[in-house]
């Protein structure tokens, strides 16, 4: 009895001859986008509580605020988690819209260094301010 | 042919001549239901809340620079220009944060019924509202 016809790969012959595929990484940056998600809901609700003591502060007002470890920790997890997630999701809305395909690779990179850049700068002062 | 998908939209009509098929109607044919709406706007107020992140950036490094440059954007945000830009990012935040929270109920599968996802979406909003309100009614308490 011959056996029914199967397909062993998943993958087309196109889309081999074409090169492009997942480098099996295709998942980690729809999951980093959840993960820095779910991070960010207690982190935002404290960030806002913040900043509502921060409104009109002086400059040694927010010095005294961050001289424990706590608020730097959590500064510091809130700009990282802010940074990764705005970056992977600006990253969808370029790869959306932009069809062109220099300027669509160069505006991702582009906007993945400006915002590790920014995060640096971000983490760099809250330990300027902190320690 | 410039993508693999526009062998899909190959076909022969009548005459069996090779043509390409129309595309689907885009959004300016559809009637505005409100998952849609919220769909466009979550993806808007995150590119807003993208460049918001800017003045985050500008104000933990002007508190980390100099007493004056803390002062130019403590100044900056008190003024309606700064009232406004920090409304419209609470609005955003909020926005995005209960919108956001309604896209991880859809990823863990839950919310997809349509009753559901109509309640959701207008929860969704009236928190958005509720939270904003709430949040400048403290702040301009204890301003």
């Amino acid at each position: 009895m011959s056996k029914a016809p199967h397909v062993d790969i998943m993958r087309s012959p196109l889309g081999r001859a074409r090169g492009l595929g997942s480098a099996r990484a295709g998942a980690v940056h729809w999951w980093m986008q959840r993960l820095t998600s779910l991070a960010l809901i207690p982190l935002t609700l404290w960030f806002l509580c913040a900043m509502l003591r921060m409104i009109g502060a002086t400059r040694q007002d927010v010095i005294s605020w961050m001289a424990g470890p706590l608020p730097i920790v959590l500064m510091i997890a809130l700009v990282i988690a802010t940074f990764h997630h705005l970056q992977a999701g600006l990253q969808v809305v370029i790869e959306d819209y932009v069809h062109h395909d220099w300027l669509r690779i160069g505006s991702v990179l582009l906007v993945k260094g400006l915002s590790l850049l920014l995060a640096l700068v971000c983490i760099v002062a809250v330990l300027q301010i902190g320690l | 042919m410039r993508d693999v998908r526009d062998a899909l939209m190959v076909a022969r009509n009548t005459d069996g001549k090779l043509i390409s098929r129309p595309l689907s109607p885009h959004l300016q044919v559809y009637r505005w239901p409100i998952s849609m709406a919220l769909s466009i706007l979550h993806r808007a107020t995150g590119v807003g809340l993208a460049v918001g992140a800017l003045l985050l950036t500008w104000w933990l490094a002007a508190a980390a620079i100099s007493d004056s440059a803390f002062e130019t954007v403590q100044w900056f945000l008190a003024t309606p220009v700064g009232m406004v830009l920090l409304f419209g990012w609470s609005l955003a935040l909020f926005f995005h944060f209960f919108a956001g929270i309604r896209h991880l109920a859809w990823d863990a599968g839950y919310g997809f019924e349509k009753p559901w996802y109509e309640r959701s979406a207008w929860a969704v909003v009236i928190a958005t509202v509720v939270a904003t309100v709430l949040l400048w009614i403290v702040g301009l308490a204890v301003w």
